[in-house]
Parts: C-alpha cells; structure tokens; sequence
C-alpha cells in the first residue's frame, strides 16, 4: 500500500490508514484474485512451486498441486461439485443481487464492476446456499466464491450467511461453510462492516437454537469475514497452506516495517497457534465432513 | 451551559478564518488591557464575528473534514468522560488470560446514580500516553478484556455502555498469532447473547472491525464529528484510488459520517456538538452525550431483556436494508 497518505498527523502509527475489516478485501479484489484465476491454454504455472502443470489434470486433483500440493483457490460452483453428493445441491436465493446504494465511484463505478462481475461469472453475487448433503447427510451448505469480487461481503453476502443460517435452524439442519474472501466489500461502505453484525446475530439465534456449525476456511480468508461468522462456528477447518488473518499480511509489514516470519498466517501456523481445530486436505474433505457431521447427530436432531 | 474558550487549540487546515479572526480578538484584547481604552463594543462585535466564523466553517464540513475534527488533538477522549463527566469510576484491569491491553479501558462506573460498565477505546493526551496506549488500536486481549467485564456485568445487572475511539484493531503479528479476527469475531457474537442494555457512542474515529468488536448495541450513537467506516479513508485511497492524494474523494465515497449513516439508518441517532466541534468546548460536548446515555438507558431498562435481545438482533438483521428487499425464513 501506498505510504502517502495525506496530512498524517505526526503521532499517528503508520497503521491507522490501513487496518481496516476491509482492506486486505479489496487488495484481493484489486490485484491477487486476478492472478488466482487459472489462465487459459494447456499448461500453467503453479503460484507455489513454480512447476508446470498440465492443466486438465489440475482440473482433475480438484485444482491441488502434483507437485507441491498447493492447494488452489476452488470457484464456489466447484467446490459445491467437489464436497456435495452429485445433483444434491439445491440452490437456494441465487436472484439476490448486489445494490450499488453508495453510488460509489472510484476508477469504474461499482455499479459497471457488479454487472461485469455478474457476466463473467454468471452468478449475482460472491455467496452460494441452499440445501444439499454430504455422503448422504443433509446439510445447509454456504461457499464464498472468491472469483467474484474477492469474495468481499458485502450487503447480499451477509445477508445470504444469516439466511443459510436461518435455514439451518428452521430445518434442523447442519450448517457448512466454506469462506475464500478479502473482506468486507468496502464499496458498499458500512453496510459492508456491518455484515459482520448481521451474520453474527443469525449465528447467535441459530447456536441458542442448539445448531450446528462447522467452517472450512480456504485460500485466503482475510479481514472482516474472519473476524466475524467465519471464526465462531463449532468447528474451524483450513485447508492446507491457506492464508488466513484479519489484516493482510501487507498492511502487517508495512505498519510493523519488518519482514513477517516464514509461513505467518498460513493454516499451519494457525494450528499451531490454538487458531483452527484441524487442516484437511482437500481430496479429504468430504470424508472428514461426513464423520464431523456425524458426530454432530445429536445437535440436529429433536 | 457555557464555558471559557479554550486558547490551546491547533487549528485544523480548513479553520484558518477563525484563527484569523481569533488571533484579532487576541490582539484587541491585549490593546485593551494595555492601554485601558473602552473598546468594549469593538470587542463584543469582534466576538460576533468570531461565533459567525466557526458556524458558517462548519455547517458544510465535508466529510474528510469531519475525519480530522474526529482525529483532533483537543477532542475528548474516554479519559476525559471518566475523569470529567463520571461520578465514580473503579478501573478492572485485564482478559486474566494473557495481558491487560491499555488500549480499551474498562471499569464500573456511575453518572449520577446510574451504575453501568464502561467500555471504551483509550488513547492519550501527549504523545507519551498515545504511544503507551497504542492509539487505541487494540490486541484481541484488549477485546477479550472486553468481553469478560461484560459478562460481568450481565451477571451483575448492570449495563454497559461503550465509548468507540479507534483507528482499527491494530495489525500486528502478535495481534494474528493471538487470534485478534477471533477475538472480534467472539466479541460480536457474545455482545447479541448478553441479558443486559448495551449502549455504544462513537465519539471519535470509529475504525472498522477495531470499532465494531465493541460496537454492537441496542442503541448506536454517533458524535456529529465521528466517523464510522468500514476502512480509513486513506486506506480506502491507497487501495481503490492508488493514490494517497485522493484521501478526501475516499472519505466523501465511504459515507462514513453521522448524516449519511443516519440517513441510510445504520445508526440510531446523532448527539450535536457544540459549534466549532467537541474540541471548543468539552465540558458541553460530554455533557450532551452523558444525557443521550441516560435517556437510551432509560427507554432500554423500561423493556423486558427477552424483547431487548430481540430487538437487538433484528435491528441488525435489517441493518439498513431497503424494505422487502430480502426473503424471511420462518
Ligand atoms: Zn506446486
């Protein structure tokens, strides 16, 4: 991030301008989720390894490394494929479409960025819900999906979270979710923060409700979603390799003005930090999901 | 109520006419002393001029110009609420877990009769007590302190209100190694669950998550010169704009201040400043917010705590959404 703020009163820490719920959303909105998206032709470079990979098998290993096991950023529609019982998925509020209530206008106004978004992905917005099942298990399945804008929470996001979240509750049902987000969508300003209450009071009624939680957080997991739904479900599931943090590890280095130690904020430094209760490889997560659900038989049930 | 203006201030870049015409006040009133002249009604019409200077500056702040009266020097801040304005306060310290973090203070306090706990982002005078304060960023024991005097009071009766300062939960490698996005994120969770009214007043910068993780109240209030706002404004620039320079364009798209929350109605009122900004008069400023605390507590200690943590919940459930726009589950 630029360091040129204007007029910074003298005490102010250089971190004043940066922390925020939603920055580390919109440096993913801004820069790295372009450069997750796979580019097209036969082969491609792995960000991690560097190594070449022939891209249908990529496609194949459900988007992991053959040859260092990086875990790639999974589309929602894919990752839905690759978790949920074939044809079980029964989507649920997909015509809930973002609002452009701040008429906000930076470079492009946010209103052309949503209607491209929207084209490109052919989806109204960053969070997938609905109904589906796991080896056989119902569950309220909820996946943020970074390709569209980041993966950023913005009103429909939050909204979207408590309405799986009521759904779970009303039906008795477990809820699952996977996050991939920057943040909260600072375009949509604080009713973007405030999603981050939202959610949370969905969470609230459906914990007092005796339901179920579990979140599996994926690459990369930053800012105002981590620092609310994301982080208070029963059970909290990485995906190796994720980075997950609530500031983004530039605006750490820049406040700090040191280099971050090897592997800060990455799922295994957070294991090994009390932060998540396991990782889960993804070729293994359904099998995990469908034994935690499992165990979670006694919750659901009544 | 009024009160003598205070001479100590720094003046902000978009207040050069009231220091113009303060700095002639200043010399007319030396003249007077020195000389012993009767210029009494030079004086007094110079003293006119000076309330017109600070209310027509400040009627149409822009919103950039809000954030700075927000971050002003002079503008108090929890410490003087708790020294000026409380009636007793016992400070209690510490998450019993880690560290007490001095950014967020927290004690049982009493406004005229009225117990309650208070809550608040701390930052400091001089620059010594800022830095020992971490400008009011804090770690998530700050928060988790938070959260512990909170049940507190809920087991006591007590309510709490919270008074929201801060740039943003600080970034820090300590911070994530501790788990500072958790500790937020359990703050807001558990602030939905807690049997008692809680209260909160933006009455400076209300920075993003670092705000909301003691934010969530039956009643949000927001000081006429606060912001609250999803990012700072110079983040915002540096990120969307690519340029620092565009600082105010981000604050002005943000809509991060008191009128346009109010309007979008994300907050549940604004309490007025006295002209010139919290900073000209503080004794008034406080006072203003002391009767707004009162007056929510009243009206929330009045409803049975099964309704209040309804309400609670479904205030942000809507949380600004425009009629009938989203399904209900039921
Ligand atoms: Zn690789």
């Amino acid at each position: 991030m630029s360091p040129d703020f204007a007029q910074p009163p003298s005490d102010r820490p250089v971190h004043a301008a940066g922390e925020a719920a939603g920055d580390p959303a919109q440096e993913a909105a801004g820069a790295r989720w372009k450069k997750k998206e796979l580019p097209s032709g036969l082969w491609l470079k792995c960000e991690s390894c560097a190594a070449t990979i022939y891209r249908k098998e990529l496609e194949e290993k459900g988007r992991v490394c053959p040859a260092c096991d990086f875990h790639f950023t999974l589309p929602g529609r894919e990752r839905i494929k690759l978790v949920l019982d074939p044809e079980s998925f029964d989507e649920r509020f997909a015509d809930l479409g973002a609002m452009d209530r701040l008429r906000f206008n930076d470079s492009t106004p946010y209103a052309d960025k949503i209607k491209r978004t929207e084209s490109k992905t052919g989806q109204k917005e960053a969070l997938l819900c609905g109904f589906g099942s796991i080896e056989g298990r119902k569950i309220v399945i909820a996946v943020l999906d970074f390709s569209f804008l980041g993966g950023s929470m913005g009103e429909v996001v939050g909204e979207k979270i408590s309405l799986a979240a009521d759904l779970a509750r009303t039906h008795k049902l477990p809820l699952v979710i996977f996050t991939s987000s920057g943040g909260a969508r600072m375009h949509e300003g604080m009713l973007s923060l405030l999603q981050m209450a939202k959610t949370s009071a969905a969470l609230a009624s459906l914990n007092e409700a005796g339901g179920y939680s579990i979140c599996v957080l994926t690459n990369p997991t930053t800012g105002g979603v981590t620092a609310s739904f994301a982080s208070v479900c029963d059970v909290t599931l990485a995906e190796p390799g994720a980075l997950i943090g609530f500031a983004g590890p530039r605006v750490i280095a820049s406040t700090i003005k040191q280099e971050l130690p090897p592997g800060f904020q990455r799922a295994e430094f957070l294991l090994e930090k009390g932060q998540v209760d396991k990782i889960v490889r993804r070729s293994e997560m359904r099998s995990m999901l469908a034994k935690l659900l499992d165990f979670g038989a006694g919750a659901t049930a009544s | 109520m009024s009160e003598a203006p205070r001479t100590d201030l720094a003046y902000l870049p978009f207040e050069r006419r009231i220091q113009e015409v303060e700095k002639q006040l200043a010399e007319l009133e030396q003249i007077s002393v020195r000389t012993k002249l009767d210029i009494s009604s030079e004086l007094e019409a110079l003293r006119t001029k000076l309330q017109q200077t600070i209310g027509d500056t400040y009627r149409d702040l822009s919103a950039w110009e809000r954030v700075c009266v927000a971050r002003h020097d002079k503008r108090p801040i929890a410490l003087d609420y708790i020294e000026k304005v409380c009636d007793e306060f016992i400070e209690l310290h510490g998450d019993k877990v880690f560290a007490d973090d001095k950014a967020i203070v927290t004690g049982l306090a009493r406004l005229d009769t009225r117990r309650f706990l208070l809550v608040a982002h701390r930052k400091g005078r001089t620059t010594k007590e800022r830095m020992a304060y971490n400008f009011g960023c804090a770690h998530p024991e700050g928060y988790r302190k938070a959260l512990r005097k909170m049940r507190l009071a809920e087991k006591l009766h007590l309510p709490i209100v919270c008074l929201i300062n801060t740039p943003g939960a600080y970034p820090g490698i300590g911070a994530e190694e501790r788990g500072q996005a958790a500790a937020i994120a359990e703050n807001i969770l558990q602030m939905f669950s807690l049997k008692t009214p809680i209260v909160a007043v933006v009455i400076g910068e209300g920075g993003s998550g670092g705000a909301l993780g003691i934010g969530v109240g039956d009643r949000v209030y927001m000081m006429e010169h606060s912001y609250y706002s999803v990012i700072s404004p110079e983040g915002c620039a540096a990120i969307l704009w690519k340029d620092g320079a565009k600082t105010p364009d981000a604050a002005e798209a943000l809509k991060l201040t008191a009128p346009d929350l109010a309007a979008m109605g994300l907050i549940d009122g604004i309490i007025a400043e006295p002209a010139g900004g919290a900073h000209r008069a503080p004794m008034v400023a406080m006072q203003a917010v002391k009767r707004q605390i009162l007056t929510a507590l009243d009206e929330l200690e009045a409803l049975p705590v099964e309704t209040l943590l309804h309400q609670r919940r479904e205030k942000y459930r809507r949380a600004g959404a425009l009629p009938g726009r989203f399904p209900v589950v039921t």
